[in-house]
């Protein structure tokens, strides 16, 4: 097989994994089914291997692919799957174009072993002690979600909107306008952080942020030091003319002793492509031509013998991070938090979470916060938090009823959620899962202070939890029945009381069941004759 | 489980190549789309491609006008060339002034479909075109608050809209829109209510009213409470206003009729609920864009837990309509169709001490169908 069609075809697959990928996130109508939502994102890393280890099933296998693509081929992952990685590769190719003959080349560098080891071994010890949110802040995948919706899809809903508005002067209606509510400044702190601090790595150093930063890419590295194919230069033919280490995004082709820093190799194949004397190859690891081309040929230290010495170092780096990650359970372990005793009527006892998501603590123990749900949701009540789920639920999404409230008859948020906090609910099912509880604070209401009807949170309720009771005259109260109240926030919603609602809804920590509201047989004069 | 994980790759790789064959299909469809002609509204010939051209211009003043008015300025600035709109025709709003029927103060139908007794009942009031003139705009505003299916009867049955959309374009309008300022998410509310494919099949269109663009500012001066409205473009701009809407109990209003059912043609709705709301109702009620014909939908009437209902249990298939040009008199008759005394309904009795109507049925010419 032809070598340059290798990386012919890992662009086509990347470009096409990327446009997919994005095209999920700015779906904003919704257009695209669940089922091919998830199988876009089948084989995103950390989103499968957190929703395998919700024992959601055994169907969610994609990062075992992953994984068994590494130990066959390498970190494929990182070239044609992550999309981070992909719009790395897209801003590098771009400032290539732009700069100057001499600094357009890319050169071998060491590895920044001890930073990158560091940083996955303290994302996977706060892991293991229960808290998603260095995962969430580094997962590659997740920052692709975070970027598309809050850069991208206001930017696109906004021509959507343009667009709509000038076909309305030709009285074409084909687009209607979409709304989006606003998301907080400090929410996108972090964001910005991660994409000023990609775009300035792409486009400087190639894909140094996937060799330092991210923890799925040294996760991977690790994996592909022992993969079946891996890429190596062979010594006879090498005739050191460089051009392999200049285009190496990675920087890992050190021509000059013949060998290849495969961890930090992200299987772009693009060395294989430019190498004049065929010196470059990329064939199983097992069949000896690798070997005798790297190290006998070359007189080089096996790759081997340097092991020892890497698990020492890893070790010392392990433990020293497993003190930094104990350092900073303290502050995590206390969510949720009892944000005020109860009686305090303005002040919601606990946040609420999607439902699907079974409980705050297992929603927080699963959300890397992408924001797929959040841009998905068509009511716009999904927004992300900033501290209401505590520090560890950072950026993880709430039901914010301020902004609107969760619809009576849809589950998007949980048939598209990649990482099994929100998990799958038939509808049925979801009608009667109990988010919350409403509670009415009449002191606050209209009918009380103003005595005149209002009702609007009555009117709104899919299931009459919230109804109208006699008082005063004929004027009408609002009465919650929390048997059957499912804490979807309409009543919150639609209070018109400032500054605080006259109701509001109390998340519950642990989602209950709901009882279903009663289908009394209706009886109904029956008769043809005119009433007036 | 293999099973699964073949149908995921598989859908994955039939996502990929069809995602593919969109991309392309969508630029044959928008090279086409630019540089094709046809005539708006206006009977003005527009090139797509050269109001492509005028759009960075428009967006550049976008920000400090209002949607439509940022248009028609760069309009009158005579930047949009190809599409110079002349609006100074537009203007002729209600031109047709409310026709009231000759013979009858209210039709009343029972007994057949919702097409059927559409159909029988404008006939009995001199047919459509009594209301709808050749080359008209007409809007016809139902019920679409709910994401709701029809059966539920919180929303307008599709029929009965689509029935009249067809009989408005048949009298020989020019264009027939239909919208609701929807409390529900719009485009499901407009979808699952069955609505939105009911008016497209019938040849109307479904505009949006979700944002606060389409909305203008008007004065209500007979009003109490509601001074000032945010009113649909629409209700101000079309020539002729058919309010469609369905019978339902309300929890705080006790009914949702034809007078409650136009708080869909405003923003801001937390006003009303804050500021008496059926004071507010009654009040908007004397704004003089009325409708010049409501139409009562009683085929499914929602009889408790209403507007939105809870499940299909709450609906009985009444099986009736009514038809009047007087937004008191309709809300009267069908609040006796419910069972109810208008006098007891407070925002019905408001607007019959405001002089909107006569909540008084005794004196007043009624045509009774049964089908």
């Amino acid at each position: 097989m032809n070598l340059a069609k290798l990386k012919r075809m890992r662009v086509i697959v990347s470009l096409v994994f990327l446009f997919c990928t994005a095209l999920v996130f700015l779906d904003y109508r919704n257009l695209i089914p669940e089922n091919i939502i998830s199988g876009i994102l089948y084989l995103q890393f950390v989103p499968s291997l957190l929703k395998f280890m919700n024992a959601v099933g055994l169907s969610v296998l994609g990062f075992i692919i992953v994984i068994l693509l590494t130990l066959l081929f390498g970190r494929i992952y990182c070239s044609t799957i992550c999309p981070l990685g992909i719009i790395q590769d897209a801003l590098s190719w771009i400032a290539r174009k732009f700069k100057k003959k001499r600094k357009r080349y890319y050169r071998y560098s060491t590895p920044h072993n001890l930073l990158r080891y560091t940083i996955l071994a303290v994302t996977v010890l706060v892991f293991l002690f229960g808290s998603v949110l260095l995962i969430s802040m580094l997962d590659p995948y997740s920052n692709f979600g975070r970027f598309m919706t809050y850069f991208l899809k206001p930017v696109v809903v906004d021509a959507n909107n343009n667009v709509s508005s000038i076909l309305e002067e030709f009285d074409i209606y084909a687009l209607y306008p979409v709304l989006l509510t606003k998301v907080p400044f400090k929410i996108l702190i972090w964001p910005i952080i991660v994409l000023v601090l990609v775009i300035w790595l792409s486009v400087t150093r190639g894909r140094l942020y996937c060799n330092t930063v991210c923890p799925v890419g040294a996760l991977l590295g690790l994996m592909s030091k022992v993969s079946l194919f891996r890429i190596g230069i062979d010594g006879e033919k090498c005739t050191k003319c460089s051009l392999c280490a200049r285009v190496c995004k990675s920087s890992c082709m050190n021509y000059n002793e013949a060998s290849v820093d495969f961890t930090r190799c992200v299987g772009c194949y693009n060395c294989l492509t430019v190498c004049p004397a065929e010196a470059v190859k990329y064939l199983p690891q097992t069949t000896g031509i690798t070997r005798s081309m790297n190290w006998k040929n070359t007189g080089h230290i096996p790759e081997s013998d340097d092991k020892p010495d890497k698990n020492k170092r890893t070790f010392i780096k392990g433990s020293m991070a497993f003190f930094l990650g104990m350092a900073g359970m303290k502050m995590i372990q206390d969510t949720p938090v009892n944000k005020k005793p109860t009686e305090v009527p303005e002040e919601k006892e606990f946040p609420v979470s999607p439902p699907g998501s079974c409980s705050i603590e297992n929603f927080n123990d699963q959300c890397t916060a992408c924001t797929l749900c959040v841009s998905a949701c068509p009511t716009n009540v999904l927004q992300p938090s900033f501290m209401q789920y505590g520090l560890s639920g950072i950026m993880q999404p709430h039901m914010d009823y301020h902004s609107g409230f969760c619809n009576y008859d849809c589950t998007i948020c949980t048939d598209i959620c990649p990482t099994g906090a929100i998990l799958p609910v038939i509808l049925e099912e979801k009608k009667l899962v109990q988010l919350g509880i409403a509670q009415f604070i009449r002191d606050n209401c209209i009918v009380h202070t103003d005595k005149t009807d209002c009702g609007a949170c009555s009117e709104v309720c899919p299931t009459k939890s919230c109804h109208m009771v006699p008082y005063e005259g004929s004027l009408v109260i609002p009465e919650v029945l929390e048997e059957t109240c499912i804490g979807c926030g309409a009543c919150e919603f639609s209070c018109p009381t400032t500054p605080y609602k006259a109701i509001y809804v109390n998340g519950n920590a642990i989602h209950m069941v709901a009882e279903k509201p009663s289908e009394e047989e209706l009886t109904v004069p029956e008769g043809d004759d005119w009433p007036f | 489980m293999t099973c699964i994980r073949i149908i995921r790759f598989a859908g994955l790789y039939i996502q990929t190549s069809t995602y593919v064959t969109y991309y392309i299909l969508f630029r044959i469809i928008l090279n086409s789309l630019i540089n094709s002609e046809f005539r708006n509204k206006f009977g003005k010939k527009v090139v797509i491609s050269r109001v492509i051209q005028d759009v960075y211009i428009i967006f550049k003043t976008r920000s400090v006008m209002k949607r439509r008015e940022f248009f028609r300025k760069s309009v009158g600035a005579g930047l949009v060339t190809g599409a110079a709109l002349s609006l100074g025709g537009y203007k002729k709003i209600w031109a047709a002034t409310p026709v009231s029927s000759e013979q009858f103060d209210l039709v009343a139908v029972r007994g057949g479909e919702p097409g059927v007794m559409l159909d029988r009942g404008i006939r009995q009031l001199g047919g459509m075109s009594t209301f709808v003139k050749p080359g008209q705009t007409v809007v016809v505003k139902p019920n679409i608050g709910w994401d709701a299916l029809p059966e539920r009867a919180a929303n307008t049955n599709p029929l009965m809209v689509q029935e009249i959309v067809k009989q408005c374009l048949n009298a020989g309008a020019r264009q027939v829109y239909v919208f609701d300022n929807t409390i529900d998410e719009m485009t499901r509310c407009y979808r699952n209510s069955g609505i939105e494919k009911a008016v497209k099949d019938a040849g109307g269109k479904m505009v949006p009213a979700n944002t606060e663009g389409y909305y203008s500012e008007v004065k209500i001066p007979g009003g109490k409470r509601l001074q000032s409205a945010k009113v649909h473009e629409l209700i101000l701009e079309s020539d002729v206003f058919i309010n469609v809407p369905v019978l339902k109990n309300h929890s705080s209003t006790r009914l949702s009729l034809a007078m409650k059912n136009l708080m869909g043609v405003v923003w801001d709705r937390r006003y009303w609920h804050s500021n008496d709301l059926n004071q507010c109702i009654a009040d908007y009620a004397t704004y003089e864009k009325k409708p010049h014909l409501n139409i009562v939908d009683a085929y499914n009437a929602l009889m408790r837990n209403g507007p939105r209902g809870v499940s299909k249990s709450d609906v009985t298939n009444m099986k009736a309509l009514l038809i009047s040009t007087n937004l008191v008199t309709i809300d009267a008759a069908a609040a006796r169709m419910f069972g109810m005394e208008p006098a007891t309904v407070s925002f019905i009795r408001k607007a019959d001490e405001m002089g909107v109507g006569s909540t008084n049925l005794e004196n007043i010419k009624i045509s009774r169908i049964n089908i």
